[in-house]
């Protein structure tokens, strides 16, 4: 089809690979825009979700909240907050920590309780201590599905900032943005293969890493196979664990 | 709350075009992820090819799929059609793996007893293995409800209307109002469908209505847990 010919011709074109809107420069911007946001929320949200799956304690109030954050539309947040706080990163910043953290709370705490009760008397019961047990014991068992919520909330990052650009910022979603009012329809195009190709790398380098920390003979990482039911069920209705979609 | 009285007309239709614009996808996504789930369940092998390219089509994100499509199917940029496909195909990736999980619930020893009492394999399947799965596919489909709904927002910024209208609206004109009103909208749309579908699960399935919260089907704890997989 024509248009495509057309995106691949704006993509492999020296124009756009020179300049502060040049592809590497948006590129760079969108991962460093993403990672920022990263650490800000794992900084935040892997206490929270370790001192839950832990003690399990303070469920009842973390797991309702970020239950409806799940409702909250993501473009609506961010323009809140750029009309709050005024242009610039910080507004965007805070409105996707806020969305990125139900995924890793969920994903710690989820990990933590997967882990068989039996194996944590085990260690109990030969002397390791409440920390020994957690960081020796619960936090490697419990790591692909730990990276499992850090992969969702990187996914739901990167869609985010493409959808955030609308505000005066840099980023791969600037392409779009640019490109619809004019209706350059060989950008527009361009602009979505960078998005999605961007997102399937970092979604495939998130598939590696669970698997590389999955412990050999833990399937906690895998597909679970609901047929042979080994685990205690978790003590409440976690329906929002599964990420959010933006 | 003057603005959404002085504004009510506007603020109705786009609701209402909000709401137009998230049922086809929930509807369809349950519809094809049944057949898809049921294959995948069926075959080790299928199931895994299955689940991966379901997981890969949830890992593209919204805004650049709804720009993809035009050009993929050839329909025009402008045309709602493309926020449908898009948000169905999410809705199918999400539900598949949901419905494979909770075929896969569903005890062998049950389906093999209606098979012993003379059941054939359509009978079985709308008759056993359906009914039993129920409350593990309500489940899925109240997540992929509430995420339709709000991701039908998104769509506003190519121009397909819908509350999320008013985010850019009041972006434009720096009026916070405006953007309150379009998150509120979209949340208590999200809502009033949940409610809807847990009513319906009820009628459907009389026999969830006793079980509490503490004999939740393992089942559905797993299947909700199995996306962060």
């Amino acid at each position: 089809m024509n248009s495509y010919s057309d995106a691949f011709a704006w993509l492999v074109d020296p124009v756009h690979w020179a300049g502060p809107s040049g592809i590497p420069q948006r590129l760079l911007e969108h991962l460093g825009y993403t990672g920022l946001t990263l650490v800000i929320a794992i900084v935040i949200a892997l206490p929270v979700g370790l001192y839950i799956g832990h003690t399990g304690r303070g469920r009842e109030i973390v797991v309702p909240f970020t239950g409806a954050l799940r409702a909250l539309p993501t473009l609506g947040l961010v323009i809140l907050l750029a009309l709050g706080l005024g242009i610039g990163i910080l507004p965007p910043l805070i409105a996707l920590v806020i969305l990125a953290l139900p995924p890793i709370i969920a994903g710690a705490y989820s990990g933590l309780e997967s882990v068989d009760r039996e194996v944590v008397d085990a260690a109990r019961s030969v002397g390791f201590t409440g920390s020994g047990v957690l960081w020796q014991v619960e936090v490697p068992l419990a790591l692909p599905l730990i990276v499992g919520g850090i992969r969702s909330a990187c996914l739901q990052v990167i869609a985010t900032w493409t959808v955030a650009a609308f505000l005066p910022l840099g980023g791969l979603g600037r392409f779009l943005y640019d490109a619809l009012p004019n209706q350059d329809y060989a950008q527009l195009l361009a602009g979505s293969i960078l998005v999605i190709v961007l997102a399937l790398l970092a979604d495939g380098l998130f598939a590696i890493v669970q698997r590389l920390v999955t412990p050999r003979g833990v399937t906690a990482g895998r597909t679970a196979d609901i047929r042979t039911k080994t685990q205690s069920p978790p003590r409440k209705d976690p329906s929002w664990l599964a990420p959010e979609k933006a | 709350m003057n603005w959404v009285v002085t504004n009510w007309s506007q603020v109705s239709e786009y609701g209402l075009a909000h709401i137009w614009l998230s049922i086809p996808p929930i509807v369809l996504g349950f519809l094809i992820s049944v057949p898809i789930g049921w294959v995948a369940n069926r075959y080790r092998l299928s199931r895994g090819v299955v689940l991966t390219i379901a997981g890969i089509l949830y890992a593209i994100p919204s805004l650049p799929l709804f720009t993809l499509l035009p050009s993929l199917i050839g329909t025009r940029i402008l045309d709602p059609i493309n926020v449908e496909i898009a948000l169905t195909l999410y809705a199918v990736a999400l539900m598949v793996r949901t419905t494979a999980d909770a075929l896969a619930a569903v005890s062998d020893d049950v389906k093999l007893s209606a098979s012993a009492i003379g059941f054939g394999l359509w009978r079985r399947f709308f008759g056993v293995e359906l009914p039993l799965a129920g409350p593990v596919l309500l489940a899925g489909l109240r997540v992929v409800s509430v995420s339709t709904v709000s991701l039908v927002t998104v769509g506003s910024v190519i121009g397909i209307n819908s509350l999320g209208f008013f985010f850019l609206d009041g972006y434009q004109r720096a009026f916070p109002t405006e953007v309150w009103v379009g998150i509120i909208g979209t949340v208590l749309i999200a809502l009033a469908f949940d409610v809807l579908l847990v009513l319906l699960g009820r009628w459907l399935m009389p026999w969830t209505r006793r079980q509490g919260g503490a004999t939740r089907n393992l089942a559905v704890v797993q299947s909700e847990t199995a996306v962060l997989r």
